[in-house]
């Protein structure tokens, strides 16, 4: 692909390399967790040097993506305020889907969508974290309550977080020209003006 | 098959069935809190036969020490005082592993093959396949698993599942001087709890029964109380012990319906692209692109 110096800058590299800290400590927390979460993932474990090293590793990446979460949370937190437009957007979101995407709302640099999982993923990384936390044996001795709801909040949460992130990858892959944004940060202005026209309009002065 | 007497019934995280054609005899140890003197022989031919040597503590001024069970203390004897009908009662409970029929910790486990249910009914903990999670500690309803500093497996009584497994009683029934630990299979165990409950309501103690708790579906390991009404007064005991439902809701259903709706989720993605297609920048909008370039460059 031939990079047009007229592409338009999405991320700037410190952004992007905090998303890669986040992502590839989810997909090892993912794979060691559902090792822990259901037998059929046991063999998971095998990637981790055994199941005593995934038990041992699992809690220090939670740590490392809910730190890097909270720096790429406070980064775009700005950007992902919900306003009417995302609103009528979701309200729309079954013709885009279906593949008609000609009667969506105009959009910020973050579409309705977007936002939605934002806060979603945020609201359960946080409850990732402190359940985590609560069953983090190695390190907290909770009491016996709080150790039994924080093994089903973390049981819970991340199903509903890996359903969310399965979600979100998928979405990359379907609207074409959106994973170069993730590796070296720019997006072709005919991208942006199709899915994101208000933030072209911003950034272009069109 | 290996030896009768270890046959299998249950194993943590294991979904398909065990094999079930042997039909074993269940067996009980059961503790009589009413002829228990106190003498702690129980914890000490547990350490001999067990090899497990606990540090030398510190003197608490009580009778219990250690104070708690510990990954080398897999029974400790349990000193209560009670006042019950005007008279100064020392109620001295065995504590340890209680081998429920329906082990919440072997329901909590994910290593597969770390707990092992005998036909039997003895639960043991196989460590060469544990972890470490500490996952049977939150599953149990007597707080009994301890996870080790050393080597961080989890251990506990294993009912000397080595001795019965060659016809021989539990080291700790084998030391008992008063014989309030017996060991047998687990309908003799009732039968000769159902003498002792019947003396002890002819003594006077109106109240006493078997401990055999059904919320975890009976266990392998019962007491002869003579405040069966109470058993909370044997160092709390609990009344009514079962698997905590945030641990049933946590190991129970939920899993599997989590997976298939994650399977849901990712066939779903796949399906959807394949029928409607990627979503890819329309013609239109990059011929306008187009145009406006050149326009720029005129």
């Amino acid at each position: 692909m031939i990079r047009d110096p007229k592409d338009l800058k999405r991320y700037t590299a410190s952004e992007r390399a905090n998303h890669w800290v986040v992502g590839i400590s989810f997909i090892l927390l993912a794979l060691s967790g559902l090792a822990f979460f259901h037998p059929a993932f046991f063999p998971l474990t095998q990637f981790f040097g055994g199941p005593v090293w995934a038990r041992i590793i699992h809690p220090y990446l939670g740590v490392l993506m809910a730190l890097s979460f909270v720096v790429i949370f406070f980064r775009f937190r700005h950007l992902n305020r919900m306003t009417p437009a995302d609103k009528e957007w979701l309200s729309k979101v079954g013709q885009m889907v279906d593949g008609d995407d000609h009667n969506m709302p105009e959009q910020g640099k973050y579409n309705g969508g977007q936002k939605v999982m934002f806060w979603a993923l945020a609201v359960c990384m946080l409850l990732m974290t402190v359940s985590g936390l609560f069953i983090w044996r190695a390190w907290f001795g909770f009491d016996i309550t709080l150790v039994r709801l924080g093994a089903v909040v973390h049981a819970a949460a991340g199903a509903v977080m890996i359903g969310l992130i399965m979600v979100h990858v998928y979405a990359a892959i379907w609207v074409k020209g959106t994973i170069r944004a993730m590796w070296y940060g720019t997006v072709t202005r005919a991208w942006a003006k199709q899915h994101h026209r208000g933030w072209y309009r911003q950034v272009t002065g069109k | 098959m290996a030896l009768q007497s270890l046959d299998i019934k249950q194993r943590s995280a294991t979904t398909t069935p065990a094999p079930q054609a042997r039909q074993t005899v269940e067996i009980a140890k059961l503790i009589d809190v009413s002829a228990c003197i106190g003498c702690k022989a129980c914890q000490v031919a547990c350490m001999e036969w067990n090899d497990v040597r606990d540090e030398v503590g510190s003197c608490h001024g009580v009778y219990d020490n250690p104070m708690d069970l510990t990954e080398n203390s897999w029974t400790v004897m349990r000193y209560t005082e009670v006042e019950q009908n005007n008279k100064l009662e020392w109620l001295i409970r065995k504590d340890g592993c209680m081998h429920c029929s329906d082990p919440g910790c072997l329901k909590a486990c994910p290593a597969p093959g770390a707990i092992i249910q005998y036909a039997n009914g003895i639960v043991d903990f196989h460590q060469e396949n544990c972890i470490g999670c500490g996952y049977c500690v939150t599953g149990c309803p007597f707080n009994v698993p301890r996870i080790s500093k050393k080597d961080s497996k989890a251990y506990k009584c294993t009912l000397c599942s080595d001795r019965v497994a060659v016809n021989q009683a539990p080291a700790c029934a084998k030391a008992c001087p008063t014989g309030a630990i017996q060991f047998g299979s687990k309908e003799d165990m009732k039968d000769y709890a159902a003498k002792r409950v019947d003396d002890l309501k002819e003594r006077g103690y109106a109240q006493a029964g078997l401990y055999d708790p059904e919320g975890v579906g009976g266990t392998h390991v019962m007491y002869v109380l003579h405040h069966a009404d109470q058993p909370g007064l044997y160092a709390g005991l609990p009344a009514n012990p079962s698997i905590s439902p945030l641990v049933s809701l946590w190991k129970g259903f939920a899993k599997p319906l989590a997976t298939l709706a994650l399977a849901g989720v990712a066939l779903g993605s796949l399906f959807h692209y394949v029928t409607k297609g990627p979503n890819e920048v329309s013609k239109e909008t990059e011929d306008e692109i187009e145009r406006e370039d050149k326009e720029e460059a005129k």
